[in-house]
């Protein structure tokens, strides 16, 4: 039941034990090519690869699908929009009233909707394979983002999970106290819309109790000590190289068939 | 800081008063987090709403961007609520971290997209100099963080769309923008200041602050 | 930095000059005109009334209490001299809420946590992790998530993380008030293992003195500045004297002072247990659960009780250790959480044609027949002050609100009619969820852990209560680890195992008599 976002057990894959910066910094350097390359070629290369990695993060198919299923979805949606909206070139393919398809455009949305999923795709091997509590040492320690603001955010991961769970209690107790359970669909949405709002005055309750304990424990009142050490080691060369490749590969593929177009040229 | 009985006469300086204005408590600090923590599981369920909503918009794509109004809420409530600067920002990017680690078909580009609309939403407030937090102040901050992601979105996903459909998407964003996260989050810090559970922050008055 | 070792090791010395608190929105003081030397060192318990600002000076030692702009502060209050906002971090606090305790996912983490704010140095960190873990017996992997403890646990885990900072001074709000005995038991004396190795001031405020007794050396009770008293300390000095001197004064000031059961109205020696029986519930192999099941994987009961029959006019006790499924069990038979087995009926008596199956009725149907107190007041808290929280119910049935100022006056809420129920004292906000149910006046009362955090004086006026509603007929069912308060009562008792000793959940049903022998 309980979304429990940050309290799963550590991953032990291969990628979980590279340093989070590193991930993140090959996630995002191969996102960026991605972005201004907007061609079928470059995004189907990053695609194959991208799923090479797949095991190395501990994910397996199954649960890529299971997890990634509203992605492809979207990627898809994508892909029909562009479509429907590029400019129309090339030779037409389909026309019905002001729906048309041309070649042009429909190369366009395939394009997308490949570039969608090889965009994505990187957001999801990085995230499964990193515990939060690593990325906050990380973002704290080596990126010297201030501390405060990222050990705020981590504690209020935490509690966010215990927030999932307690939308069903808030149920119950509203409903002992007569609240809801009425009959009507527009009653039904004013109950819904009343305990969202008795959920986020919990939340606020709850966030300003666990500061209180933050300050008691002395949080934010100068410099700090950190238990956990955020290092970097060999491997997490490997990753960052390992996204630098992915992207290169990717670029000089399509730049070989003649096919990239960035979008910003 | 409470004041103290015995020193209530003596006035406290305006240079009190602007350095409490921008420095962050740990409890602005956990709350903005909260906020924009929940937020996060939020849109990440908006994000798959998104798949069903965009079966009906396969006619008009475009109008696609009134829905997107939903992911602006986090800045605007953030401002909202803590009223510092930074705060809308903050909480937009924290929101948007969280939609990603939950997992999402935007990737990594939902942090270019939190902080793009994240600073949207600042301006918003930057303009009337964090001093009104009212209902036009919140639409405005709505608006302009739609026309962040309306741009956004125009360079990122929607290239190769024509340029009157990409200027037909901005407008329809800022729309949603407005009222979605405009509209809503100001609601909602009313009713949230309403029940006390904002008492220590500085919104606390909002419930009996005029809407104009 | 460098003075690490040294900061915090050596106990505190408190010291309040006058010292006062009004919180925003409130006409009285909370604290009124305290003066207090509390020598570096010492063990003290600290007694009042619900509602005595108790739990307001703990917060303002900690130094957390200060961010409310229109709350007003008189006098001083000193730790070693120097004003508490500046010794953040010199007094560890333990909070009402086991749940507000935990800041990280990892319990390891958890505990490095407070330790690391106070920049000491990582091997030293790890060592003070395993040793305060050990001390307080949480013997847990280091990366256990923390959300995974029960009740108790979480107790634990809080003090870990307290004493690895090592705090001169530690500061608990009613550490044990929703452990079972044995959880009570442990947590004390993990307490007083630590204070005998570090030595440091304990300040620690409970309504039971029993249970500390053995623990402080002195015993401090503030008189509520509400009650137009002279407000400050009522009573001070050693254990031993205080309680020989000034029993009645303490038992008159609702001090729960050992081996004292205060006055309850009994119940009448009615004839409801012969033949004129009313069955209003009935249950027959309930199996409770949390997790809602689906068809092809049915929910796996936490608890299973073999039959439950509730009559009108009569009391069910529902006890177990902490974890046991007695909160689950509650809101099961209370027609909110869908049996995870078994059945569960209510007679027509009770139904009015509403229908056999609880968890069918509609929220307005519910409450004027099943009302259900949450172990957590706050989660029922609907409008935006005591007296509105107390008419909705009378309003949503469509009655005159004619019996709610009698309520707020015999639980003693009448001075805070206006107030908003989330700013309410511990024990208030329990009492304020326990009369916003009554004034809905239900056949079935469902109450989980009615009495804890009340003092002596509003215990004995909520049990009067309930033995009233018991003799006019009302079913009072209270899941509780208050043993007075079952006997009180009366009527039969049901016993749910601890889940890793019985592993099917089994639950045993004492008769009234073994009750009545405890
Ligand atoms: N945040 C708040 N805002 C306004 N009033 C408050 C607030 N917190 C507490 N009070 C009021 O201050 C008084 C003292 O409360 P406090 O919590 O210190 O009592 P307590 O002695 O701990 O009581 P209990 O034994 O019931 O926990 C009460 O009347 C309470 O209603
Ligand atoms: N909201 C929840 N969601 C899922 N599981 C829960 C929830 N609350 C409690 N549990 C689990 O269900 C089991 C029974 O919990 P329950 O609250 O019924 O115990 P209890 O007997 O009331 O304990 P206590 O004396 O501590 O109140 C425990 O193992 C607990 O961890
Ligand atoms: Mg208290
Ligand atoms: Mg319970």
């Amino acid at each position: 039941m309980s979304v429990d976002i940050i309290a799963t057990p550590r991953s032990t894959a291969w990628l979980a034990r590279a340093n989070p910066l590193a991930k993140l910094g090959a996630g995002m350097a191969l996102t960026v090519v991605l972005l201004v390359s907007v061609d079928w070629v470059s995004a189907t290369v990053a695609l194959v690869l991208e799923c090479m990695l797949l095991p190395l993060a501990g994910l397996s198919a199954r649960m890529l699908l299971l997890r990634g299923w509203p992605i492809l979805v979207a990627a898809v949606v994508g892909g029909y929009g562009t479509a429907l909206l590029a400019p129309k070139t090339g030779e037409l393919l389909l026309e019905w009233g002001p729906v048309t398809f041309t070649s042009g455009s429909l190369e366009a949305g395939v394009a997308i909707a490949l570039r969608g999923l090889a965009i994505a795709l990187p957001g999801i091997i990085v995230l499964a394979s990193t515990d939060p509590t690593d990325l906050a040492d990380a973002l704290a320690q080596k990126l010297r983002l201030p501390h405060r603001f990222v050990l705020g955010a981590l504690a209020a991961m935490r509690l966010v999970g215990l927030l999932v769970a307690e939308w069903q209690t808030l149920g119950m107790a509203r409903r002992a106290r007569g609240v809801g359970g009425e009959p009507g669909l527009f009653r039904g949405v004013k109950a819904q819309l009343g305990q969202a709002m008795a959920l986020l005055v919990q939340a606020v309750r709850r966030a300003s109790r666990l500061a209180v304990t933050m300050e008691a424990k002395g949080f934010g009142a100068g410099p700090r000590t950190w238990a956990r050490e955020s290092s970097f080691a060999r491997h997490d060369l490997w990753v960052v190289a390992g996204g630098l490749v992915i992207a290169a590969v990717s670029v000089s593929a399509a730049v070989l068939l003649g096919s990239w177009n960035p979008v910003f040229g | 800081m409470s004041k103290s009985i015995a020193s209530k006469n003596a006035a406290p300086s305006n240079q009190n008063q602007a350095a409490r204005k921008s420095t962050w408590r740990v409890v602005d600090i956990v709350v903005v987090s909260v906020l924009g923590v929940a937020i996060g599981v939020i849109f990440w369920l908006w994000s798959a709403g998104y798949g069903l909503i965009s079966a009906f918009t396969v006619a008009f794509p475009p109008v696609g961007a009134l829905y997107g109004g939903g992911w602006l809420i986090a800045g605007v409530l953030g401002g909202l609520v803590i009223r510092k600067p930074g705060a809308a920002l903050y909480c937009e990017l924290i929101a948007a971290s969280v939609e990603g680690l939950l997992g999402t078909h935007f990737g990594f580009t939902v942090l270019l997209s939190g902080l793009v609309q994240g600073l949207g939403a600042e301006l918003g407030f930057a303009l009337f100099r964090y001093r009104k937090f009212n209902l036009p102040v919140a639409l405005l901050a709505g608006a302009l963080a739609g026309l962040a992601m309306g741009i956004n979105d125009s360079l990122v996903w929607n290239v190769a769309w024509a340029m009157e459909w990409k200027l037909v998407y901005v407008v329809l964003a800022m729309i949603s923008g407005a009222i979605i996260a405009g509209l809503v989050s100001w609601l909602a810090v009313r009713g949230l200041a309403r029940t006390g559970a904002l008492s220590n922050l500085p919104s606390r008055g909002a419930a009996i602050e005029r809407a104009v | 930095m460098g003075s690490w070792a040294h900061r915090g090791t050596t106990p505190a010395r408190i010291s309040a000059k006058g010292w006062g608190w009004q919180h925003s929105g409130r006409t009285n003081k909370a604290v009124h005109d305290l003066d207090l030397e509390i020598a570096p060192g010492e063990r003290v318990l600290l007694l009042g009334p619900s509602g005595a600002g108790k739990s307001t000076l703990l917060h303002a030692l900690a130094g957390v209490l200060g961010d409310d702009e229109d709350a007003n502060e008189a006098g001083e209050l000193l730790i070693d001299g120097y004003p508490v906002a500046e010794s953040r971090g010199r007094a560890g606090l333990m909070q009402q809420d086991p749940d507000a305790q935990v800041v990280l996912s990892r319990i390891g983490d958890d505990v490095a946590f407070g330790a690391e704010n106070m920049a000491v140095p990582r091997d030293e960190i790890w060592r003070r992790v395993s040793a305060s873990l050990e001390s307080v017996g949480l013997k847990l992997p280091l990366d256990h998530p923390s959300s995974a403890l029960s009740g108790g646990q979480k107790q634990r885990l809080g003090l870990a993380g307290m004493l690895a900072m090592r705090p001169g001074l530690l500061l608990l709000d009613e550490p044990t008030a929703n452990l079972d005995p044995a959880g009570v038991v442990e947590v004390r004396d993990a307490v007083r293992r630590s204070l005998d190795e570090s030595g440091a001031t304990l300040v620690v405020v409970e309504h039971r003195v029993s249970v500390w007794l053995e623990v402080v050396d002195r015993i401090i009770v503030l008189a509520p500045a509400a009650l137009g008293e002279p407000g400050g300390v009522l009573f001070d000095g050693p254990p031993a004297a205080v309680l020989a001197q000034s029993r009645e004064l303490l038992t008159a000031a609702g001090i729960w002072v050992p081996g004292y059961v205060p006055a309850v109205r009994p119940r009448e020696a009615s004839s409801t247990h012969d033949a004129g029986e009313l069955l209003l519930l009935e249950a027959c192999g309930l199996g409770v659960s949390r997790t809602k099941g689906r068809r092809r994987h049915p929910g796996v009961p936490i608890a299973v009780v073999p039959s439950v029959r509730v009559s009108a006019g009569q009391a069910l006790s529902v006890t177990g250790p902490n974890g046991a499924g007695k909160s689950t069990l509650a809101l099961t038979l209370a027609g909110l959480l869908a049996p995870a087995g078994g059945q569960l009926l209510a007679t027509e008596q009770l139904a009015r044609g509403a229908g056999t199956a609880p968890l069918k009725w509609r929220g307005r149907q519910l409450i004027s027949r099943i009302g259900t107190v949450f172990q957590e007041p706050e989660h029922q808290f609907v409008t935006g002050s005591v007296r509105a929280e107390l008419l909705f119910a009378p309003k949503l049935l469509g009655r005159g609100g004619d019996s709610v100022d009698g309520l707020l006056t015999r639980l003693r809420l009448d001075h805070l009619a206006d107030a908003n129920p989330f700013t309410l004292s511990g024990g208030e906000k329990r009492r304020l969820s326990v009369a916003t149910v009554l004034a809905a006046s239900p056949q079935v009362l469902i109450l989980d852990e009615p009495t804890f955090g009340q003092d002596a004086n509003t215990w004995a006026e909520l049990a009067s209560l309930l033995t009233e509603l018991l003799d006019a007929g009302t079913a009072v069912i209270s899941v509780t680890h208050d043993a007075a308060f079952g006997a009180v009562l009366g009527g039969e008792q049901l016993v749910l195992g601890a889940p890793e000793q019985m592993p099917q959940g089994a639950a045993s049903l004492l008769s009234a008599e073994s009750v009545v022998q405890r």
